[in-house]
């Protein structure tokens, strides 16, 4: 079973990165965009076949390691 | 007084740290992050700076999840001291024994030069030997030093007296020009710029020197 975790920055945490880009993209002409944010994407092969353990699991591993959660929030989704 | 240093891949300002506690008078050993216990009789761990793990993930991330972190926080809860450096000072808001987070710069930049700092407490271990108020240069050289924490976080500091030092000006962001910051018991440093960096008037500067000094007369009476 696969699992796809995405980590974003908490709203309000300032994100100098996704404003880099942001203003990189107004450089080359995209008008319009309001913020970028950036996150991470993580894959995980995980040997569980129970889509709700699966979910439990991975939801631990971003507390214990693959989060921030003092700066960032994390979404688990089971492909 | 028995310093241990912990040495991860990637640390490299492992050595500096040592020199500096020696000099200061304190028996040294390097530990291994895969060791799960420190030497005998350690007073004080310093968590050096560097690039740990090559700051995959986030940067101090893996380090703080390394075997030898249960035995670095068995050692505080014991009240013994620590000084975490640059990464040091990551590694220590990863592992949740100081409060906040380190993200990138405010302007991207790795800024990499001597900055002025005000000493904000002399009720510490660390900074006992220097005047409140009293302006110190250390080098930094960092990506990701931008303090941040919660408004609850940030009083409960300044409310304790816990900010050790501040950036005279704002280099990269932090909330509150925080530099440098301690545990409650106070016995745990956290800190941006380079003390060890500064120790030694060959290597730019002895304002850092001063706090070793103090930590050494300190861990040794404690």
């Amino acid at each position: 079973m696969k699992a796809r975790v995405h980590i974003m920055l908490k709203a309000g945490v300032l994100d100098p990165q996704g404003e880099a880009i942001r203003h990189a993209l107004g450089t080359l002409g995209f008008e319009g965009v309001a913020g970028v944010r950036q996150g991470k994407v993580i894959e995980i092969e995980i040997a569980a076949t129970d889509e709700d353990a699966a979910k439990a699991e991975v939801a631990r591993m971003c507390e214990a390691l693959l989060a921030n959660t003092v700066i960032e929030s994390y979404t688990v989704e089971i492909l | 007084m028995k310093a241990a240093v912990l040495v991860f891949p990637g640390s490299n300002c492992d050595r500096d740290l040592a020199v500096a506690f020696r000099q200061a008078g304190c028996a040294v050993e390097m530990v291994w992050h895969k060791d799960t216990s420190l030497p005998d009789g350690v007073d004080i761990v310093g968590i050096p700076g560097g690039f740990s793990f090559g700051d995959y993930l986030r940067c101090g991330a893996i380090a703080a999840r390394s075997p030898i972190i249960g035995a670095l926080k068995s050692h505080v809860e014991r009240g013994g001291h620590a000084l975490g450096i640059c990464n040091g000072f990551q590694v220590l808001v990863e592992t949740g024994l100081l409060p906040g987070a380190l993200i990138r710069n405010a302007r991207l930049k790795f800024i990499c030069r001597p900055v002025a700092l005000t000493v904000e407490t002399t009720s510490s271990d660390f900074t006992n030997a220097y005047t409140k108020g009293q302006t110190v240069t250390y080098p930094v050289a960092h990506h990701d030093g931008n303090y941040i924490a919660s408004p609850d976080t940030l009083a409960a500091l300044n409310d304790a007296d816990r900010v050790a030092f501040r950036y005279r000006d704002n280099i990269n962001g932090s909330a509150e020009n925080i530099a440098g910051i301690l545990s409650e018991n106070r016995r745990v440093l956290g800190l941006m710029p380079h003390p060890e960096r500064a120790a030694d008037s060959a290597l730019g500067g002895e304002d850092g020197a001063d706090l070793f000094r103090s930590l050494a007369i300190a861990a040794v009476t404690a």
